[in-house]
């Protein structure tokens, strides 16, 4: 439990719709998009500043008190799971887009900013955030950065790391560090790199130095249909040997084609597999590459293809894979989204042993995925009033297993939060999780941001033997100089 | 009499073989400091024991690839020995289909990249001296070239690694997917670090299919302003050039260099759209030129003396960093070549003549380029100098917790110690 003392003095400096601390409140912060774990904090903050976030930090390493930074809560590993007896730092209200400079192709947020604001923002100069998870309407840029988000376009344009330059981080310490910055490459360690993805472990950003990208000349999309998703797998395998880098290449599976088509009725053929390929780039370099991509296609068996030209037209077809994951809702009670990752060629192997698995544990899996960099979305249907939920979580991480057996990963772009934790050990040695904890280490001490994540045990920060020697310059203190 | 020395050697050639632990000769020397000894392990394990028995007899170690850039960074505090990674030069694994490979630290660019062609991939990056560099070194260094403007840097490249830490611990971070979020990201971490954090033993990269073909266009302009213009240009249009350089020195009027990669046909169109740029903006008709373009920045390195620093700056301020240049150039004498990339980073040679013009013309020139965020990191500098000009130049408000990093990594300062940022 938080001293009152320590209630009056956040309440002080956040004001009375600041800080929250009624039980039916903070009900609402007690779980993110995993809504099987749920903890209710002991209060949650709502600070309107970067510099009040910085003092809400500097009071709870004051109070040794653990604090969860939560954006929009669209996280779907447990990220933003609030600890007991802690406190929630919420950062809704820090929603400014505070500088946009075209020419350099730099626009700098605040964390609260919805990541489709930033597109909507700069569209007007023909520029777009390519980072695009399929929460973006509602997900933001600080929950982007904490989870490195990827989203459809990353095949091309890579994950939220590649577009984010440099922060304002508030450190667990509650002191102020400019990590990056707008130009590249900054003396020193890559702190951006190794800041975004770490899933609020290392500190919270306040504000967020962001890369954007020009809208090309031309975007196309084609809708193909086949009759297995082995077929469609060998023409996403055919479409990357030809040398080709589309901006994004999907595939749902059967289960959750009819998902879609009865949530939003998107007017999808009725196939076992339906492959979406965007191309986008220069008009001519388009034209020649789709008619390829095209032939690929029925070279691979496709008995339907679409293309779409213009945005009316491709937004009719994107609008079932952007829907996928919620339209679970129709066809079953309860569903598990997972987040595996494997070599692309792995892919008809292990989709055949998802069936399998699924098979045997008398449960549905619904396959979507991002085809072109061998990310799945496997979906388990449960019903948790039939009393499915345990067989339904040990299928979706057995079929983690198999993801990294085949020599992928475990997350791609949700994060391990606290849902995965324990599958890290299944990924990585004793060794490997260990020396990443030496970073928390530098960053965090004291465990207070955002604790007991990503990691199955915590390291001890104890101060290891030995002895820093200081480069005899510092010690002439010549180069504190500089 | 059995020396101290004599046990370090028996102890270190019991390690990795006789034969691959020597002596340091001159040669060996890292900006004038003299190791005693140079190692070459030939696994992993062996590159993590070396590294145990030097951290807990208290030695400095220096890792080293391929030696191009050996140079770069502060003079080593303290050295001891030399941790080679020549025996280390193993494609391990070339996953075509899957668009990624696996090598060992100590394989060099150039072999990397022959073995990648076979099926028609690259590592997307033009680095320095390829013949020579080696993955390790270049990640190090976080060396890219002119690619960089269409692929990313080395961070959006590597996918895993494995490091060897002080304390002798193996460790591997990332993976061998394209797509992976699974605990902290240690290979960005790694990259650009000099070596100071740990020793990189392999790497996992994406890779990028070679280009059915490409074309390179150069333009030659009337002034840097105007220069300016032509690549704010070309950045704000729907052309995508795989590399967009700047080219200017004392003695020549400024080139923009563009190369286009992809299909025959849609280069011509992307061709003929760079001239109707050009065009409106009043500047000379693109012509086609030598894929030779694209080492100048190699070129550099040929002045026989003077600096060569690293410059980077917002896109759009090439021109005001060109003007404070051709100023500081004038006052004291300076005679310059720059090759600057598009989106904010470029190299410059700068010869002098005295060393105080040359340390005055580095201060006035960091200072011009810190004014909007920016920043000046010397790459060649005589030793000597070194000590009266810090390459790395201020890190911000960072600098304690870069120093928390190190610590957590190489608590005992036995990697490079004094080379980095701050005296790291």
């Amino acid at each position: 439990m938080i001293q009152q003392h320590v209630l009056a003095e956040l309440r002080a400096l956040l004001g009375e719709d600041g800080l929250l601390t009624e039980p039916e409140q903070l009900r609402t912060y007690d779980a993110d998009g995993l809504t099987n774990f749920r903890v209710v904090p002991a209060a949650v903050a709502l600070p309107r500043t970067g510099a009040q976030v910085q003092r809400v930090v500097q009071i709870c390493h004051r109070e040794r008190l653990p604090f969860v930074a939560r954006g929009s809560g669209t996280g779907l590993s447990g990220g933003a799971l609030p600890v007991e007896g802690g406190i929630v730092i919420s950062l809704s209200r820090l929603n400014r887009i505070l500088e946009i400079d075209i020419p350099n192709q730099r626009v700098v947020v605040e964390p609260g900013v919805i990541n489709l604001q930033v597109t909507q923002a700069v569209a007007p100069y023909g520029y777009f955030y390519a980072p695009d998870p399929s929460s973006q309407s509602v997900c933001t840029i600080g929950g982007n950065v904490a989870e490195n988000a990827g989203g459809a376009h990353c095949l091309k344009y890579g994950f939220t790391v590649t577009h984010v330059l440099g922060l304002t981080v508030v450190l667990p310490d509650g002191s102020l560090a400019h990590l990056g910055g707008k130009t590249l490459d900054t003396p020193g360690y890559d702190l951006p790199g190794v800041f975004v993805g770490s899933e609020g472990t290392l500190g919270i950003a306040i504000e967020v130095i962001l890369r954007i990208v020009k809208r090309p000349e031309t975007i196309q999309t084609l809708l193909a249909a086949f009759n297995s998703t082995d077929e469609a797998g060998a023409a996403v395998s055919a479409i990357i040997a030809a040398g080709m880098l589309p901006a994004a290449i999907e595939m749902m599976d059967r289960l959750s084609r009819d998902a879609a088509e009865a949530a939003v009725h998107a007017n999808y053929p009725e196939a076992e597999a339906l492959l979406l390929v965007e191309l986008d780039g220069p008009a001519a370099e388009v034209a020649l590459l789709m008619a390829q991509v095209r032939a690929i296609c029925e070279a691979h068996g496709a008995w339907e293809i679409r293309v779409a030209q213009s945005e009316a037209e491709r937004a009719v077809l994107w609008k079932g894979r952007k829907a996928a994951f919620a339209a679970m809702g129709r066809i079953s009670p309860d569903y598990i989204v997972q987040d595996g990752v494997i070599p692309r060629t792995a892919l008809p192997r292990i989709l055949r042993e998802i069936e399998a698995l699924s098979a045997r544990a008398g449960l549905r899996v619904a396959n979507v995925f991002h085809a072109g960099d061998g990310n799945l979305h496997p979906l388990v249907l449960y019903d948790r009033s039939k009393g499915e939920e345990q067989r339904a979580e040990e299928l979706a991480f057995e079929i983690l297993r198999r993801c990294v057996e085949a020599g992928g990963s475990i997350t791609g772009e949700h994060g391990v939060g606290r849902e995965k934790q324990k599958f890290m050990s299944v990924m990585f040695a004793e060794p490997d999780l260990e020396t990443m904890q030496l970073v928390r280490c530098a960053f965090d001490p004291h465990h207070l941001s955002n604790p007991d994540k990503v990691f199955p045990r915590p390291r001890l920060c104890a101060e290891k033997p030995g002895r820093y020697e200081p480069h005899p310059l510092e010690r002439a203190g010549v180069a504190e100089l500089f | 009499m059995v020396t101290q020395q004599d046990t370090l050697y028996a102890e270190l050639a019991a390690l990795v073989g006789a034969a691959h632990v020597r002596p340091a000769t001159p040669a060996d020397a890292v900006e004038g400091r003299l190791p005693r000894y140079v190692v070459a392990p030939g696994s992993a394990q062996e590159v993590a024991q070396v590294l145990r028995v030097a951290n807990q007899a208290g030695l400095r170690v220096a890792p080293r690839g391929g030696g191009s850039k050996l140079d770069w960074g502060q003079p080593p505090a303290a050295l001891d020995l030399i941790l080679a990674t020549e025996r280390l030069d193993a494609v391990l694994e070339h996953a075509w289909a899957d668009m990624t490979a696996t090598v060992q630290a100590g394989c060099r660019v150039a072999t990397l990249q022959q073995v990648l062609a076979q099926h028609g991939q690259r590592l997307a990056l033009d680095t320095l001296w390829p013949e020579r560099a080696t993955v390790g070194g270049i990640l190090a260094t976080n060396d890219s070239g002119a690619l960089r403007m269409r692929f990313g840097a080395l961070r959006d490249l590597i996918l895993g690694v494995l490091v060897a830490l002080p304390d002798g611990t193996l460790a591997r971070s990332g993976g061998k997917v394209v797509k992976n979020v699974a605990g902290y990201d240690l290979q960005k971490l790694m990259t650009g670090a000099l070596g100071t954090l740990g020793v990189i033993v392999e790497a996992t990269f994406r890779l990028y299919p070679l280009p059915a073909a490409q074309r390179t266009f150069s333009l030659e302009l009337s002034t840097p302003a105007l220069a300016q213009r032509l690549l704010l240009a070309i950045l704000d249009s729907t052309l995508v050039p795989s590399s967009l350089q700047l080219r200017l020195s004392t003695a020549s009027a400024p080139v923009v260099d563009v190369r286009f990669e992809g299909i025959a046909a849609a280069i011509d169109s992307q061709a003929d759209h760079l001239r109707r740029i050009a065009a409106e903006l009043g500047a000379s008709a693109p012509v086609e030129a030598d894929e030779q373009v694209w080492l100048a920045r190699e070129a550099l390195w040929q002045a026989p003396e003077g600096a060569i620093v690293k410059i980077s700056v917002l896109p759009a301020d090439w021109a005001t960093f060109v003007a404070a240049l051709e100023r500081v150039a004038q006052r004291l004498r300076l005679r310059w070549t720059l090759v600057a990339q598009a989106l904010g980073l470029g190299m410059l040679q700068l010869s002098a003549p005295n060393d105080e013009a040359l340390l005055a013309g580095l201060s006035l020139l960091r200072a011009a380029a810190g004014q909007r965020g920016g920043a000046l990191v010397a790459l060649r500098l005589p030793t000597a100098l070194k000590a009266r000009f810090d390459v790395w130049g201020p890190v911000g408000d960072t600098l304690a917790l870069q120093r928390r990093i190190k610590q957590q990594f190489d608590p005992r300062a036995t990697l490079n110690p004094g080379r980095f940022v701050g005296g790291i």
